[in-house]
């Protein structure tokens, strides 16, 4: 049970003096209100004893002005207005409790995101202020003491999402000593990279950097690895959640399974005839089989969908047979629920790659020699549908190819986002393409993006290559010829806007290098976690440049693809640093919770249960020898649903209490 | 002998039903008769306003006065009354907060005159005359009271010391009333006569609500047979007994009728209605915004059913009138 220390009893009785502390922010603030102005009306409001102006009252002599005033005027309640709490607001707090009075007894103004950067009329600002000035005085008199809560931090981490970002999260916490759990959704780890062969701009074997970083998941003693399985439940707050996780029927038992795959050899059907996921469809598999054979963990998947067995119950069971003595097919597995219970939580959940068929000009899906540049990595990977030959659906090594740079990127009608990778993966297509085939090989490009490091490098690199550049956006491709070199071939029309006129290239090959999209259930997946998405649905960050690895709820980090486009080496370094993010929470132990609470009077409360549902973080429960509601302190997290709710105004929330909230109010429009 | 306390009942706009709580105690009428001394009771006893006048202030100990303030003549009326009494007391839902008449403050006085006066079907007035404060006839010219453009509660024309809840206040919740007001030990001025807590807390019917409920259609009573024993929430009843403060042992609910919050919120809540709405919107099942316009709409008259009684009240007070018509004289205290 976690320690909580409750609001302090008594409500302070001294009547309240009141220090008025007006910031200009250098000009910030004072370019836009007059800051002497507010400061002499705020002096006449009734119960402040001093009002002061600085330039920077978050510097070290505008925190002791406050100071000194406290123990020298015996200020006992205190308004600044300045910046946004959410940047000062611990300042200031600390203030009051180096002089000695409780820290709630400030009440911040934000005058300059709310007032000063927003309007332009220095007079109408100026009585705005007043106004808001106004009301945090009045406010303020009414705070009563209270106290944060504190709360152990549970060590253990879970990470979802096993692409390379949630592998290298995992194993930088698992390697710290704490108790990882690794969820996938998928039957193995490895997300994207894992279908790649080669990475840019290096060109070192993705399948050699990554399978070393798998296998340590898989084997490593502080990691539960939980593949096909999928989070369907989060409740808690920072430090102690518990999570709930739906395990899918693999119809395999993981432990007895030894990834020997003599079921996949045994099954009764001769050829795979399953479009392979892990292949995008280009290659076919059985019903029994292992996603890709460096897959971790090395357990075979039954598809219940095309199996025999489930399909109509009077199969051979060849697979059975040849997994012998082990059993460990069992076809009567069904989904299981793990309960578990995590202090912190990293989102690692990817991506999704743009569906080229929404492009339906560039022939993606009514064309068979048009690719997504996925379908093309998976040709070129060695262990892929070709054994790394770059051949055309009629087995043919293409001539030439055509390489579509933003297909659903940087596109009015479909992705507006840079997608940030595909100009580098292309050039390493183009590249790889030219090395297996010798065919010609052209980019059509926008504007080429190649910052990073050693990427400019490689873009040169691929000029001295005699790789082709058009630059300009691709209006058509088709089957349509005009002149006899076209006939049979696929033509790609598109501006040279540097040579100025329209060409028409004909290719054998055409690769549509998609652009990165957010999951399709990110909504659900940040809905579960109650974190915020971009408009694009991206996951939000807390703050875009120092916090980004951070998210409005506590606790929560997210890391790669999922908070935008983003290659390898940004991806591990997120991951990295979304580790190091929780480890620090760890390694406090303990988190300062807001005493922001909601609490119900018990006399008063009518036992009407109408709060009883509504509570997110079911900390409200009816307890039914008195007939009352009573709310759970450690489980409330002051979302303020249930007091806005209680039809009797049974309930009230620190901080927040009615009296304070209409205070505020009236205080805002009482005009001077 | 000691001199009895003297008590004066007046009305202002209602309509009558409680004076009629006041007889309605029967037997214990007598006991009431014999403790008091009634100096002023237009509706039973002859009295006139001069008799009032003529009294020094402070003289009478309680006058209740039931009815909302909707002219100037019930304004000057509880002005008089408060200065000849120690104490002044709030009797029923109108008075307490605007009540049914308040209701009126959905409109403004030129459209009630209008609708009253010349749209009415059944009205036949040729000449087209409306209410006037000022009539001169054969020489003589009088004063009228003068209609207000808004309805208001007693307190926000006098200071009030006290409120007894209900339409009307039941035998009970006015006997306990007087009681207190008689007694030695007077409550915090401003105390609402009756418990502070919601409805449910004294209904029979409280332990058959669900934890959860999730309203699929509002129904009004003549939609279904009532279950008699179920809470009536949960069978789709608007029922304001979470919003309305208790005290009447739930006589609507013993009646298989929901409550219509008569007795008004508790003194933790400002708005009865806002309260009573957000509450409710948090139970409406139904996550897709055309679903929950189909909910919502099965409410037929939200105001009436939020604000029957509350609505001068509550924060909203009444319509939005046009600035020239807010500056009326004697409209407030």
């Amino acid at each position: 049970m976690p320690e909580i220390r409750s609001p302090v009893d008594g409500a302070n009785h001294e009547p309240p003096r009141i220090g008025v502390y007006v910031c200009h922010c250098g000009t910030n603030i004072a370019g836009t209100v007059d800051v002497k102005a507010v400061t002499e009306y705020a002096a006449k409001l009734p119960g402040v004893v001093v009002s002061r102006e600085y330039k920077y009252m978050c510097s070290d002599p505008g925190q002791a002005l406050i100071q000194q005033d406290i123990s020298e005027h015996n200020v006992n309640r205190v308004v600044v207005a300045s910046c946004s709490p959410l940047l000062h607001e611990p300042t200031f707090r600390r203030v009051l409790s180096r002089a000695g009075i409780n820290s709630f007894f400030l009440q911040m103004v934000n005058i300059r995101e709310h007032v000063s950067w927003v309007h332009l009329d220095k007079q109408a600002a100026t009585e705005k202020t007043k106004d808001l000035v106004r009301a945090a005085v009045r406010r303020v008199a009414l705070h009563k003491p209270l106290q944060k809560r504190r709360v152990p931090i549970n060590p253990n981490v879970l990470v979802v999402g096993g692409g390379i970002a949630g592998i290298h999260a995992a194993l930088t916490l698992a390697d710290a000593g704490k108790q990882v759990y690794l969820v996938e959704r998928e039957p193995t780890i490895g997300g994207h990279m894992a279908k790649f062969d080669k990475t840019f701009p290096t060109l070192d074997c993705a399948a050699c950097i990554l399978t070393p970083k798998m296998t340590s998941v898989g084997s490593h003693p502080h990691i539960t690895l939980w593949t096909y399985s999928e989070i369907v439940k989060v409740e808690g707050y920072v430090g102690n959640y518990k999570v709930q996780v739906k395990r899918k029927p693999r119809y395999i038992h993981e432990d007895l399974c030894i990834g020997c795959q003599e079921c996949i050899t045994a099954c009764v059907y001769k050829e795979g005839k399953t479009p392979d996921q892990f292949n995008l469809g280009l290659s076919k598999r059985k019903p029994v089989y292992l996603p890709f054979p460096q897959a971790v963990p090395q357990k075979v998947v039954i598809d219940p969908e095309t199996c025999i067995q489930f399909k109509s119950g009077k199969c051979k069971k060849t697979c059975v047979e040849a997994c012998g003595e082990r059993q460990a097919i069992d076809f009567t597995q069904t989904e299981k629920f793990e309960e578990i219970e995590v202090g912190t939580i990293i989102l690692a959940t990817g991506f999704k790659t743009f569906d080229a068929s929404r492009h339906p000009y560039y022939g993606y899906g009514r064309y068979p020699n048009v690719y997504t540049s996925l379908e093309v990595e998976r040709l070129i990977n060695a262990a892929g549908p070709t054994g790394g030959e770059v051949v055309l659906r009629d087995g043919t090594r293409p001539k030439s190819v055509g390489i579509i740079h933003c297909v659903g990127s940087r596109d009015a009608n479909t992705n507006r986002w840079c997608s940030k990778v595909c100009c580098m993966y292309s050039l390493k297509l183009a590249h790889l393409i030219k090395e297996r085939t010798g065919a010609e090989v052209y980019n059509f490009y926008i504007d080429m993006r190649t910052p990073g490091k050693g990427y400019e490098e490689f873009y040169d690199r691929l000029l001295d290559e005699g790789v082709h550049f058009v630059r300009g956006r691709v209006a058509e491709v088709s089957d349509w010829a005009v002149h006899p070199s076209e006939e049979g071939k696929l033509v790609i029309r598109a501006e040279d806007t540097l040579a100025a006129f329209v060409r028409r290239i004909p290719v054998d090959m055409v690769v549509l290098s998609v652009g990165l999209e957010p999951q399709a259930d990110a909504q659900e997946v940040r809905r579960l976690f109650n974190i915020s998405c971009s408009t694009e649905g991206w996951f939000l960050e807390r703050h875009p440049k120092l916090a980004p690895v951070s998210t409005f709820t506590e606790g929560v980090f997210i890391a790669g693809a999922c908070q935008g486009p983003k290659d390898i080496p940004d991806s591990v370094a997120q991951a990295g640093a979304a580790a190091a993010e929780a480890l620090a929470l760890i390694d406090a132990q303990f988190v300062e919770l807001e005493p922001y609470t909601a609490f119900v009077s018990e006399e008063e409360c009518s036992g009407c249960k109408s709060c009883i549902p509504l509570c997110p973080y079911q900390a409200i429960s009816f307890v039914e020898d008195k007939k009352k509601a009573a709310i759970n302190e450690v489980l409330c997290k002051g979302c303020g649903t249930c007091v806005a709710a209680c039809p009797s105004g049974s309930i009230q929330q620190n901080f927040f209490e009615d009296d304070e909230i209409f205070e505020e109010i009236e205080g805002v429009l009482a005009y001077a | 002998m000691l001199e009895k306390p003297k008590v004066a009942f007046y009305w202002c706009a209602s309509c009558g039903g409680c004076e009629e709580a006041v007889v309605d105690l029967a037997e214990a009428i007598l006991d009431v008769v014999a403790a008091v001394d009634i100096v002023f009771w237009p509706v039973a006893l002859d009295f006139k306003r001069k008799d009032v006048e003529a009294m020094a202030d402070g003289s009478i100990l309680v006058s209740f006065v039931n009815g909302a303030i909707r002219t100037s003549e019930q304004a000057e009326m509880a002005n008089l009354l408060r200065s000849k009494s120690k104490l002044l007391v709030a009797l029923g839902s109108c008075s307490h907060l605007g009540g049914i008449p308040g209701l009126a403050n959905l409109f403004d006085r030129e459209s009630i005159l209008n609708a009253v006066y010349l749209e009415s079907p059944s009205t036949v007035n040729p000449e087209g005359s409306l209410p006037a404060t000022h009539h001169k006839d054969d020489g003589h010219s009088v004063e009228l009271p003068r209609f207000y453009n808004a309805v208001q509660a007693l307190n926000q024309v006098v200071e009030v010391d006290y409120y007894v809840p209900g339409c009307p206040p039941t035998p009970r919740i006015f006997r306990t009333a007087l009681q207190t007001l008689l007694g030695d030990e007077l409550p915090t001025k401003g105390t609402v006569l009756a418990p502070d807590h919601a409805l449910c807390d004294e209904c029979p019917r409280k332990d058959t609500k669900p934890e959860r409920l999730s309203i699929v259609e509002f129904k009004r009573p003549q939609q279904l047979l009532i279950d008699e024993q179920k809470c009536l929430l949960a069978q789709g009843l608007l029922c304001m007994g979470p919003a309305t403060r208790a005290g009447c042992e739930a006589l609507c609910v013993r009646g298989n009728m929901p409550c219509s919050g008569c007795c008004g919120p508790t003194s933790r809540v400002k708005d009865q209605g806002a309260k009573m709405l957000s509450s409710l919107a948090s139970l409406v099942e139904g996550k897709e915004e055309a679903e929950i316009d189909r909910i919502l709409a099965t409410i037929p008259d939200p105001v009436g059913t939020f604000y029957r009684y509350s609505l001068p009240a509550s924060l909203l007070h009444r319509k939005k009138l046009d600035r020239a018509s807010l500056h009326e004289p004697a409209a407030s205290k």
